[in-house]
């Protein structure tokens, strides 16, 4: 199997790179778009601006090639941004995003007590028996940093759910393709087994 | 339900975990690296380095330090302490951290903050804050820098509600009238700053016993809390703490056994 992470300068690999070494795989990082011809497994992480990133992924030809790898069948893994930007658009500076997943990014309402940025551990719920959270048992912990959450259009692209003000989808699937708010790279060992489960699948 | 962090806290020296009290006096207390691994394994929530080496030229040994801490966990990881550039806080981001903390260079050149929020992303950059008690200060609260050995005049409450504005994502607030004593947090200094800034904060300095966390996160209205000596001297150990902040019903991440 030949993974690989996507580089498109939307923060920080390093950690996403050493837990997938952790869990036992090779990949190769990532940040041209014909490169990603070659590779049969996509981690697509990345922190930051929604805006600021699909702007590199434009300009970069990547946006192309991944909408490219999509449609190939080959199975996908976002993280965090990578969670927002596969929708058709966020309500961060109103971005237009790759759309692999019909759905919006929206902003987390906070009030009393809950602020926005939400960072920290938090529950997941998962659609029962789904093979990403093999392993994990439900209402497990998963750390957040994040101000905008995935909304997906249908129901069945939800995957598994958090509370946060509201409750929201902080993971959505569609065909080979999953996405996940939170990160799994800085969850511990709930997290690694969640990569795990991904390049195993 | 988002849950309370529990935060340890280690100050390394030369490569080597060390201890103070009030800022005076420093006992090395083992491989900082080693003992990231016996916080992961025992369920720490997130982890602070504070490089306190003394010598610029040995600021390299840090860089190593967190590259095999990055290695190893896989929790969120801070890193302090002689951060003064950019590009000092691209070198420990590369390392491997997840946040980078600014204290002293961020009271003296506070554009730092903006700049490494701008490179960066606010959730990187975290504002330690070291505060006095003063009541000639507009919140009651002074801004004192250098590990509590100069005094500003700048006040608390200003200072924080400035660097959040810069960029800042995170606050640990650090009472130097508690620190090391293990008395208990400062809770109406924390539940003052916790209120005005719509960051997470992190309480600091004074943590002794499991009730003095269930008093910060609950009463003291912070979203994590630091501790240090509690666990290093062996007195408690972190999934005690954890079961003693359930039990009091503070929110707080199961023990996971790796």
């Amino acid at each position: 199997m030949r993974a690989a992470i996507v580089d498109y300068n939307a923060g920080n690999l390093r950690s996403v790179e050493t837990a997938v070494r952790r869990v036992g795989y090779e990949f190769q990082v990532v940040s041209r778009p014909e490169s990603l011809k070659d590779a049969d497994k996509l981690v697509f992480p990345g922190v930051g601006d929604a805006a600021a990133a699909m702007a590199v992924l434009e300009r970069t030809g990547l946006a192309q090639a991944l909408r490219e790898y999509y449609s190939g069948g080959r199975p996908m893994l976002g993280i965090c941004i990578g969670a927002q930007i596969v929708l058709d658009r966020s309500e961060e500076n109103n971005a237009s995003c790759l759309g692999l997943i019909p759905g919006v990014a929206r902003r987390l309402p906070g009030g009393e007590g809950r602020k926005v940025p939400h960072i920290g551990w938090n529950q997941v719920r998962y659609r029962d028996d789904h093979w990403l959270f093999k392993g994990i048992p439900q209402d497990k912990s998963f750390y957040f940093v994040h101000s905008y959450y995935p909304d997906p259009a249908e129901p069945t692209a939800r995957l598994c759910r958090t509370e946060y003000g509201v409750p929201f989808a902080s993971g959505i699937e569609r065909e080979n393709l999953i996405a996940v708010q939170f990160h799994p790279e800085k969850s511990g060992e709930f997290g690694l087994r969640v990569l795990a489960n991904f390049l195993a699948h | 339900m988002l849950e309370k962090r529990i935060v340890v806290c280690l100050d390394v020296r030369d490569g080597k975990t060390t201890k103070g009290v009030k800022f005076k006096g420093n006992v090395d207390i083992g491989d900082p690296v080693e003992m990231a691994r016996r916080y992961y394994e025992d369920g720490v929530d997130e982890l602070v380095f504070y490089d306190i080496t003394a010598s610029a030229e040995r600021r390299g040994i840090m860089r190593e330090v967190v590259e095999r801490v990055a290695a190893e966990i896989f929790i969120p990881f801070c890193v302090g302490g002689g951060i003064g550039s950019v590009e000092d806080m691209r070198a420990m981001l590369l390392a491997g951290a997840e946040k980078v903390s600014v204290n002293t260079h961020a009271v003296l050149h506070p554009e730092i903050i903006d700049a490494g929020a701008r490179v960066f992303g606010n959730q990187c950059i975290v504002l330690g804050v070291d505060a006095l008690r003063d009541n000639e200060m507009p919140s009651g609260y002074r801004v004192v820098i250098h590990g509590g050995r100069t005094h500003t005049e700048r006040d608390l409450l200003q200072w924080v509600l400035e660097a959040e504005n810069r960029g800042a994502g995170e606050v640990v607030l650090n009472s130097i009238d508690a620190d090391g004593t293990q008395d208990g947090y400062e809770l109406t200094c924390t539940r003052m700053v916790s209120e005005a800034v719509n960051v997470p904060v992190v309480a600091s300095g004074g943590a002794g016993t499991p009730e003095h966390l269930v008093a910060v996160l609950g009463e003291g209205k912070a979203d994590a809390a630091l501790i240090a000596s509690m666990v290093h001297f062996g007195g408690y150990t972190v999934p005690q703490i954890k079961r003693a902040l359930a039990a009091a019903g503070v929110p707080v991440r199961e023990h996971v056994k790796p």
